[in-house]
């Protein structure tokens, strides 16, 4: 029965990504644009509902995302190293690798500690960021173009390269967390989330647990930072700032901690709003979002995922009959 | 040196002052109503607006000078007044007992409307009412030149601190609120009306803030974005002292400003992140602040 699940799980994320991927060749090129930057937010907000599994909620992922966007921006400029996977994939493994030092520091907080705290760290390199003048200080820098396995694409493919690279890394990214959440940590996190007490009580160690979801968020976070400085082809410190993170959590609450597809729906949709209200209305786009941002708080608190996660015990309830 | 060292301490106690005004208003809404408000910074620059609409009416009616105080006093009043019922009663209602970080969410999207509230009533010029500024003179201290209206932003802000403090400790409605602190369910369970005290208490924390924006108008350029600086230092100033605590506001807001007002005189290098590194230090040596009691676990 879980052997057919997943196996199920594994086509239809195939199925989803092919439709996605040849859509991408029929859609108006700024759309291809939003739906990349979507991603990239996407991956920050899976991160923070990682954490969410666990109950915590970081207010600071604007940190990770800084720190994967100025990996991803360094290797380019300093280094030469321009092919896109490759600068995800390592800036995927160094925000993680940060994430594993400050996680057992971060894992002894919980509530709105967490979240101020992580706040903190965001706040703190945003302020070195603007004032490391190397690096381009307020205004940061631009980064090269990308090239995927050594080929440089024309201008017309370059965003359609970067959108079929990103939607087939969070297809992958979907399916491992899937699998993660349904392994042993990825079930106790769930458990902590409930009554952390009771967890250690029965012999499991939520430290830890937390510190594995630390990890993962920071990871993700650092590769959403590398995707989004890509897509944008610039990088500044306004990446740190707590009005980003502002918008990842945002992202997470509007998901809701049950579907990781929802997430990147949800991530659409936040850009949506923001690329149209800025475009019709750009002197009060930020009145809009917030008006949206309290709208779908009131209507939907538990997030898009609780739909998708009736319509599919529905489903399973009928295949049962 | 002397001379540098009375620099550091009064450019920092100033500003400890002005802090400590946006800051207890933030400790004290979250300790009644457990909310932590980003909105609060959307308050004060609307209290910042305000003055600098009235201030220059003041003036043309020509009413003697001194005034100017209550005028300012009056239009942060006013912004507590429109700003209450909307914010409390109309949106942060309906998620009381709500997940914490959810109602941080909402007050983060109220924060997102008012910066454009604020640029739809005020447009994006900057305002300048530097005049209020000069009626109280200045002082001599040695070598030092000090703005008088400077000085009485620190015994307004302990006139704000004291008048909270003994009103919560000393009257009968004070302590009510202590019981709605300390319990909701069962101080309403003995008759109180716990969604006045909210309101009443919502309205002390907008006014607070609109109070510290009203009376800065005159020290600074009232513009867009102001409001953006207040809410991190106001959230650093409240995560040292401890969530709820008026004295840990009082020391958390003199932490910040003297460290800030050190770091510009020393090392002007390191003003934009000092606060952070006080308010991380403080959380890795004291997670919940200065003056948080021990509270029972949940088992």
């Amino acid at each position: 029965m879980i052997n057919k699940f997943y196996n199920n799980l594994i086509v239809q994320s195939i199925f989803l990504m092919s439709i996605l991927i040849i859509m991408g060749l029929f859609i108006p090129n700024w759309l291809v644009f939003v739906i990349t930057k979507a991603i990239a937010y996407g991956l920050v907000a899976l991160g923070i509902v990682t954490l969410m599994r666990g109950g915590l909620v970081s207010f600071g992922q604007g940190f990770v995302f800084a720190i994967g966007g100025y990996t991803a921006g360094l290797l380019g400029t300093q280094a030469g190293l321009t092919d896109a996977i490759l600068l995800l994939f390592i800036s995927f493994l160094f925000t993680g690798f940060v994430g594993l030092i400050i996680g057992p520091l971060l894992a002894r907080y919980r509530d709105i500690f967490f979240a101020m705290l992580s706040l903190a760290f965001s706040m703190v390199l945003y302020g070195v960021l603007i004032k490391i003048d190397a690096i381009g200080g307020s205004d940061g820098f631009v980064l090269p173009e990308s090239t995927y396995f050594g080929i440089l694409p024309s201008t017309e493919y370059a965003d359609y390269m970067l959108y079929l690279v990103s939607i087939i890394l969070s297809g992958i990214v979907s399916i491992l967390l899937r699998y993660y959440y349904n392994s042993t940590p990825g079930l106790i996190a769930l458990a902590v989330r409930e009554n952390e007490l009771r967890v250690e009580y029965l012999g499991a160690s939520a430290f830890t647990v937390t510190v594995l979801n630390f990890t993962i968020a920071a990871g993700l976070g650092g590769m959403g930072g590398a995707l989004n400085g890509i897509a944008l082809g610039h990088i500044d410190p306004e990446f740190s700032y707590w009005t980003t993170s502002g918008e990842f959590v945002f992202i997470s609450i509007l998901a809701g901690y049950l579907s990781v597809p929802a997430v990147f729906l949800a991530a659409l949709l936040l850009e949506l709003v923001r690329s149209f209200s800025g475009r019709y209305f750009p002197d009060t786009w930020q009145l809009i979002l917030g008006v949206f941002l309290i709208l779908s708080i009131i209507y939907i608190p538990t997030g898009i995922g609780s739909f998708f996660k009736k319509f599919m015990d529905k489903l399973n309830k009928k295949k049962n009959k | 040196m002397f001379d540098e060292i009375l620099t550091i301490f009064l450019d920092g106690a100033i500003y400890a002052s002005w802090l400590f005004i946006v800051a207890v208003g933030l400790t004290f809404v979250f300790g009644v109503l457990k909310i932590l408000n980003i909105a609060h910074g959307g308050i004060y620059a609307l209290g910042a607006y305000s003055a600098a609409t009235i201030v220059p009416i003041f003036y043309t009616l020509g009413l003697p000078e001194e005034f100017v105080i209550i005028a300012m006093l009056f239009s942060a009043l006013a912004v507590a007044i429109v700003i209450t019922p909307i914010m409390e009663r109309g949106l942060l209602r309906r998620f009381y007992g709500q997940d914490e970080v959810l109602i941080v969410l909402v007050t983060y999207a109220i924060y997102l409307v008012l910066e454009d509230v604020q640029k739809l009533i005020w447009g994006m010029k900057s305002f300048y009412v530097s005049e209020p500024r000069e009626i109280l003179g200045g002082v001599e201290m040695g070598s030092l030149y000090y703005v008088g209206y400077d000085l009485a932003l620190i015994g307004l802000a302990i006139f704000c601190g004291l008048t909270l403090w003994l009103t919560l400790n000393k009257t009968r409605s004070g302590k009510i609120v202590l019981a709605v602190i300390h319990n909701p369910e069962i101080s309403g369970c003995m008759g109180v009306n716990i969604n006045k005290v909210y309101l009443a208490a919502f309205f002390v924390g907008a006014f607070l803030a609109a109070l510290a924006g009203s009376f800065t108008a005159p020290l600074i350029s009232v513009q867009v974005g102001i409001s953006v600086a207040v809410v991190i230092e106001s959230f650093a100033v409240v995560i040292i002292g401890g969530l709820g605590s008026i004295p840990g506001a009082v020391i958390g807001a003199l932490i910040i400003g003297m460290a800030r007002a050190a770091c510009v005189h020393k090392f002007p290098e390191a003003e934009i992140f000092i606060m952070y590194f006080c308010m991380a230090g403080m959380l890795i040596f004291r997670p919940k602040g200065l003056f948080q009691g021990a509270q029972a676990r949940k088992i």
